[in-house]
């Protein structure tokens, strides 16, 4: 029963804060000093045409009016049309947001792969030189700019060494050949058995990803290497070791085995982050993912699009959060 | 167990790992694909009858015939094999090939092209002034331009016009010719098929579109009955926004033609013989404009310190080599009627004494807003210094295009410097949209930039009328020359300069035509070794 209550108390606050999520952005975006007609329509349009879109587009209304008549139409699922793309705002996240999921599911799988071994190691053995050089690369991961790291990525190993393909989810050769089934470029041509596509994908996915994961490493590397260190000083890990246990069974099993719990609200977060947070590696890799989208959304003032791809933005910022907290409610014996 | 060693080269290894087994793709471009890398995050639409930004309509000439289009500085026929007009200009006959076939297969009738004119004035979208300005309204179209056969299209004026003024706006993005049955068959709504054209072509050019996923490419196939060579089956057109790297692109082989390198980039490859560019000006000006209710702003004579203040040359050299070149007139050179003289240079004192004449010895305060992208950018702060030379004191206020287009548009700005690309190849385009004014309250029809200046000059009004009118072609180049005069002595206006579209090419690449408006850049001719 105290479990179902603190579900309902999770889930309650979802509606509010997506609300305030909507309320924000609606109201930011009729704020900002773009005519949205004028993005429309062009300089050049005439004054008769421009009186005529606004009406059709209900931008004569006042603003209190505009937001009930957006509240009712998202409430039915209707994201409105971007002007940018002629599609329907939901039409092209199913399109767009797919190629963001990938991009941070590889991330955040090389991120893990990486950053958790490093932390743990780092904090079995603290102030040694692994420790320092761990602690400077996790820094360099969250300090350094990620479009200056994707543009450094760029520059060596496409341009100097040639190892890896430039910019675009895709070769040309492929464009349009592969079917969209997850909206995934890399598992729509796994399952459809097209190899070289799926290579070819990969290897446009290597950069991007490795960018990513270097800026979500730092985080999950120095939250690991925390967890571990406050769970290496409790009594078990004591007694683990005057029982004679090997180290790599203390590390990993013992301390952590304990520590996993917390590290789900900081994966839950990193990936969120990643999700959130792709929109600058989008660009410099010109990748054709929700976080583009919305970058040239923002830049050709297509509103439409701009809120709903900010409301995609926070509900998986918001469910991942739930979903973090749900499942550290569920697995710490603690908080049951 | 895991030890450094291993953490340390597994990592490094990831991305050599990532690129193991892969076909080395990426070298060079397919055979009988030319990969373009351009900025098209401007498409909105490639129905004819709404398009109107730089992308669409050039993507739209490749895929769409017109009528007639230009042919150096006159006009040739395209769909048209001939044409005639009444005595009186008001009535004009075309007569269309027999052998122009749409990509459906079906022959292009002259009952296609009243429909494309029919819906274009019906939907009234924003190009469709470029037509509808002659007198068309949603009640006459269909009487006054008609299909009388198969091959012959009655294009009836409702009130006199220029012939060149209504030949030229026929060859812009909007006089495409779009098969009825295709856009019909795809109609909804009563929508005239716009609903389907926005993300299709049904056009009888070289190529038809065959994919577009907005700000990432365009794809463009061949069209097998366009009558003929076509030399590369498929054009892809990468959307990349940095012009920085595109060279890169450009150098690595992943794309065969680059088209928006800045002057930096193309200063690095000139002398490469990898390499190699095609020009041509474009009827694209940047200008400063000086908003007429702002009192120190008023005075003509202040108007012409600015002019001398600035240094033309300086800016065209060190800024924009290559990609931006002097022109001082509202006409851009190319444009019929352009005056290609340029009446200023920079001369401080001469700037300073008109100042002073003015009322303001000691200059005075005032902002401009730009573009913050470059070349804008530097130009503005080229400017903002030679003006603190004269002691006009300027604070720069950067935002983008749109930002600063809203403000001009709602005539808060003060000064500004902005761009301008003429709609079409006739200088009817620049000249109303800079020295027409006839109404200067809020409900003006025409608020176009002398409008959002306040710049009233009855005698600049009326002679942008009166050459719209005008039959006889050497009387109508007459009064834009008399225009440009006067607009260089009064206007609250000043030129800087003509945009360079530039098209670099990796060696074995050529023959792509920019064209001076994007309406008229072709690929058909593109061949790639």
């Amino acid at each position: 029963m105290k479990r179902v209550r603190t579900l309902a108390g999770a889930l309650a606050s979802v509606p509010i804060t997506l609300f305030g999520l909507v309320l924000i952005t609606f109201v930011i975006g009729r704020v900002v000093p773009i005519d949205p007609v004028v993005a429309i329509v062009g300089d050049h349009a005439p004054p008769e045409v421009i009186a005529r879109v606004r009406a059709e587009l209900g931008l004569d209304r006042p603003l209190p009016v505009q937001f009930l008549i957006y509240v009712k139409n998202l409430l039915h699922g209707d994201l409105g049309r971007s002007v940018m793309t002629s599609h329907r705002v939901t039409t092209d996240i199913a399109q767009y947001f797919p190629a963001t999921i990938e991009l941070a599911t590889a991330a955040i799988i090389l991120a893990l792969l990486v950053g958790i071994p490093a932390g743990v190691l780092a904090a079995s053995r603290q102030g040694s030189r692994l420790d320092h050089i761990v602690r400077v690369l996790s820094i360099g991961g969250q300090s350094v700019p990620v479009f200056v790291l994707g543009m450094i990525f760029l520059l060596i190993f496409y341009v100097k060494l040639g190892i890896a393909p430039g910019t675009g989810q895709q070769n040309v050769l492929y464009e349009g050949m592969v079917p969209h089934i997850t909206g995934m470029h890399v598992i729509d041509a796994a399952l459809t058995g097209q190899w070289d596509a799926f290579w070819d994908g990969l290897a446009h996915l290597a950069l991007p990803a490795l960018v990513l994961a270097y800026f979500s490493l730092g985080y999950i590397t120095r939250m690991t290497r925390a967890y571990m260190i406050d769970a290496l000083k409790g009594e078990y890990i004591i007694t683990a070791r005057a029982k004679g246990l090997s180290g790599a069974r203390i590390l990993w099993r013992h301390a952590f085995g304990n520590i996993s719990v917390g590290l789900i609200t900081v994966i839950a977060l990193a990936y969120a982050n990643l999700l959130s947070g792709a929109v600058l590696t989008e660009t410099v890799f010109s990748w054709p993912g929700l976080g583009l989208y919305l970058t040239v959304s923002l830049l050709n003032a297509d509103m439409n699009a701009v809120l709903g791809a900010t409301l995609v933005v926070g509900l998986v910022y918001i469910g991942l959060n739930l979903i973090a907290d749900l499942a550290y409610r569920l697995f710490d014996p603690r908080v049951r | 167990m895991l030890d450094r060693r291993t953490l340390l080269s597994g990592t490094a290894a990831i991305p050599f790992l990532a690129a193991l087994d892969l076909p080395a793709a990426w070298a060079a471009t397919p055979k009988g694909i030319v990969v373009m890398a351009k900025q098209i995050d401007d498409i909105v639409s490639f129905d004819p009858g709404e398009a109107y930004e730089f992308s669409d309509n050039e993507v739209d000439n490749n895929c769409y015939r017109k009528l007639v289009r230009p042919n150096g500085d006159t006009l040739a026929g395209d769909l048209a094999e001939k044409w005639e007009v009444s005595k009186d200009g008001l009535t004009f006959t075309f007569h269309l090939r027999p052998d122009a076939h749409f990509a459906s297969g079906k022959a292009v009738t002259a009952e296609d092209a009243a429909f494309s004119f029919h819906r274009t004035v019906i939907m009234d979208k924003t190009p469709a002034f470029i037509i509808s300005q002659f007198g068309f309204t949603k009640d006459n179209v269909e009487k006054l331009i008609r299909a009388t056969d198969p091959h012959t299209l009655v294009f009836e004026l409702p009130e006199v016009a220029a012939t060149s003024f209504v030949l030229y706006c026929l060859s812009a993005n909007v006089g495409c010719i779009v098969e009825k049955a295709t856009a019909m068959a795809n109609a909804k709504d009563g929508d005239y098929g716009n609903g389907w054209l926005k993300t299709h072509t049904a056009g009888a050019g070289a190529y038809q579109l065959v994919s577009w996923k907005a700000s990432d490419h365009v794809i463009l196939q061949a069209n097998p009955h366009f009558g003929a060579p076509v030399h590369e089956k498929r054009v892809v057109i990468r959307h990349v926004g940095d012009p920085a790297e595109q060279l890169l692109l450009l150098k690595k082989g992943d794309v065969d033609i680059a088209r928006d390198l800045q002057a930096d980039q193309l200063k690095t490859i000139a002398a490469n013989k990898d390499f190699h560019s095609v020009a041509a000006g474009q009827a694209t000006s940047m200008y400063i404009c000086m908003n007429q209710n702002v009192a120190e702003l008023q005075k003509p004579e202040v108007h012409q310190a600015i002019k001398w203040a600035i240094d033309y040359q300086a800016i065209a050299k060190n800024i924009t080599p290559g990609t931006w070149s002097v022109d001082q007139s509202f006409l851009p050179a190319g444009l019929p009627g352009a005056l290609t003289k340029e009446p200023f240079r920079k001369d401080t004192a001469k700037a300073k004494k008109l100042l002073a004449a003015a009322g303001y010895p000691n200059g005075f305060k005032v902002t401009m807003d730009y573009i913050s992208i470059s070349p804008y950018a530097e130009v503005a702060q080229a400017i903002q210094q030679d003006l603190a030379e004269i002691g006009i004191t300027v604070t720069l206020q950067p935002g983008t295009q749109k930002q600063v287009i809203t403000k001009t548009r709602a005539r808060t700005h003060q000064m500004a410097v902005l761009v301008w690309g003429s709609d079409y190849f006739d200088p009817n385009s620049n000249a109303q949209a800079f020295c027409a004014n006839p109404d200067d309250s809020d409900n003006s029809k025409l608020k176009i930039i002398a409008w959002r200046n306040h710049f009233v000059n009855k005698t600049l009004t009326d002679q942008a009328l009166a050459a719209a009118k005008e039959l006889d072609a050497k009387k109508r180049i007459a009064i834009y020359h008399a225009m440009q005069e006067e607009f260089w002595k009064s206007a609250p206006m000043a030129f800087l300069l003509q945009k360079n579209a530039v098209a670099t090419m990796r060696k074995g690449v050529s023959g792509i035509v920019i064209g001076p408006l994007p309406d008229y850049t072709r690929y058909a001719a593109i061949t790639k070794a």
